[in-house]
């Protein structure tokens, strides 16, 4: 099976089916950004991007996923060259312990995906509104737990984030 | 978890070997097959089948694929204009990267979260039938007030169906046996002494699209839903509400009760009892009264009543344009 992560390539031979994209990620490609938190959908501390999409990598079973492209925190930016969210976490410290981090980041830009196409969200009321306000941003990440805590400065880390 | 073979579903009237289930977004299936309560030989990707667009029906109203993702239905401008209640209803659900996946077919099929259900270690009538329902003595906290049986309480956690069961939409399903289409409210059945059936799908048969009638009184629709945290939760009561109110009274109205029931529960009690009423808070209390006269509560959930009795009221109240 073939599955395209971060731009390179990969035919996993052998796979059992019952493995998830996640333990692929983590455990046969050794990309160990997106981590396993409750490994039941509950956390986001697994999220990824796949075709563009934030998803939870551990509902997952890779072998679904022929062809996929997925997109991992190590896949964003560039050494020396963070993406905007990574940026943007850094200058608002976004963080404490940082295990939620890469599924945080990954979630955020997806999200800021959703919002330039103009999803709403559950707080959403009207058309004119400003899908970014701190209740908006608050709503769209809640698949993300923080067990530091870590809320309050990630909000601006990530409006910032979308102006850039 | 138990080993399975895959396969993608290559048409829609294939059916299914005994031990194989259809496989959707996976964001239920999976978690239960992790969990050791599903443990199917087969799973049968049914994604990859032509059901993921939302079209216009020839005589209005409009076909929803069932392979549509909950992300994509909420967003449809279609959705959120003519049926804002099932555009809010799916937006109350789970979380933006769950959305991404769950289907509307996998979706209306999720199963309960009743935690003896869900852990297999646990006796339940629901996952091994005959041994039990320790829930009605124990954790039945957020399990059903109406249309439970002794055999098993549990309640269904959708909230994109509750919208559904208020819009009269209707399920389409195709099959070794012929197509045929159900009132939504008519998908999910009460459990009786078998709760370990869910649905009235036979084996085999596949949910192709979910139908939304011509429904002028939806355009003015909400979804409110309680629960423990502010997101990301599921509902410990909700309701799906559209009215339209002529002169003071209520012209037309639909609604539909969460979290309180098996099913997706359509109030037409309440509905009966509010056609022609004045649209006041008082009639709205005792529609909903009406409504949750048959309620059976147990020792830890008498609060729903209480909860959906005030929702109702505050959803109906919200939609004549007197929030309170
Ligand atoms: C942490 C968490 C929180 C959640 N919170 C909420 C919430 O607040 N509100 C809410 O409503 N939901 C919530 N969900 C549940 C989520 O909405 C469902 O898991 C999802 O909608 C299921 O869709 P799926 O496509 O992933 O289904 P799958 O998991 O693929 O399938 C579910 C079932 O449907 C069957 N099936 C799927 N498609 C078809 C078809 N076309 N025809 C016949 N059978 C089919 C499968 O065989 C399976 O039995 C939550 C889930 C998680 C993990
Ligand atoms: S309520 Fe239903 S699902 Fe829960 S333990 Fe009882 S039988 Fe099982
Ligand atoms: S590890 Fe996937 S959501 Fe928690
Ligand atoms: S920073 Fe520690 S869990 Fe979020």
């Amino acid at each position: 099976m073939r599955l395209t992560v971060n731009g390179a390539q990969h035919h996993l031979v052998g796979l059992d089916p019952r493995t998830t994209l996640l333990d692929v990620l983590r455990e046969r490609l050794h990309l160990t950004g997106a981590k396993k938190g409750c490994d039941h959908g509950q956390c986001g501390a697994c999220t990824v991007l796949l075709d563009g999409r934030r998803v939870n990598s551990c509902l997952i079973l890779a072998i679904t996923q022929p062809d996929a492209r997925v997109t991992t925190v190590e896949g964003l930016g560039h050494r020396g060259e963070p993406h905007p969210v990574q940026q943007g976490f850094l200058e608002h410290d976004g963080f404490q312990c940082g295990y939620c981090t890469p599924g945080q980041i990954c979630s955020a830009v997806g999200m800021l995906d959703e919002v330039a196409q103009g999803w709403p969200s559950a707080v959403t009321e009207s058309d004119s509104e400003d899908l970014l306000a701190d209740a908006e941003i608050r709503e769209r990440m809640s698949g993300n737990l923080c067990r530091c805590g870590a809320y309050p400065n990630m909000v601006p880390a990530i409006r910032e984030a979308a102006g850039r | 978890m138990k080993t399975f073979e895959y396969r993608t579903a290559t048409g829609l009237a294939d059916g299914l070997e005994p031990g194989a289930v259809f496989l959707a977004g996976g964001t239920n299936l999976v978690d239960l097959m992790k969990l050791g309560v599903a443990t199917p030989d087969v799973l049968v990707d049914v994604t990859r089948l032509p059901l993921d667009q939302v079209t216009e029906l020839p005589g209005g109203g409009v076909r929803i694929g069932s392979a549509v993702r909950n992300s994509d239905l909420a967003a449809d401008r279609r959705i959120r204009t003519g049926y804002p209640v099932l555009s809010q209803a799916l937006l109350a659900g789970a979380s933006g990267q769950l959305r991404n996946m769950a289907t509307t077919g996998g979706n209306l099929l999720q199963r309960t979260r009743c935690r003896y259900f869900m852990d297999a270690t646990m006796p339940c009538n629901k996952h091994l039938p005959g041994s039990g329902c320790p829930a009605r003595e124990g954790d039945h906290r957020n399990l059903a007030v109406l249309g439970g049986s002794d055999a098993c309480i549990a309640t269904h956690p959708s909230d994109m169906a509750v919208a559904l069961a208020a819009l009269d939409a209707v399920v389409q399903i195709d099959g070794p046996a012929g197509s045929r289409s159900i009132p939504v409210t008519d998908l999910h059945r009460l459990p009786g002494d078998t709760p370990e059936r869910d649905t009235a799908l036979e084996h085999g048969e596949l949910i192709t699209a979910v139908d939304l009638p011509v429904l002028p009184v939806a355009a003015r629709s909400a979804y409110r839903k309680a629960r423990d945290r502010a997101s990301y939760a599921f509902a410990v009561g909700a309701v799906a509400a559209a009215l339209e109110v002529k002169d003071g009274l209520v012209h037309d109205v639909r609604l539909a009760f969460g979290a309180v029931a098996p099913k997706p529960w359509r109030a037409l009690a309440a509905e009966q009892a509010l056609r022609g009423q004045p649209a006041t808070r008082e009639s709205f209390l005792a529609a909903a009264d009406a409504e949750l006269a048959a309620a059976q509560p147990l020792r830890d959930n008498a609060y729903k009543v209480t909860l959906i009795r005030n929702l109702t009221a505050a959803t109906l109240s919200a939609l004549t344009g007197d929030v309170r």
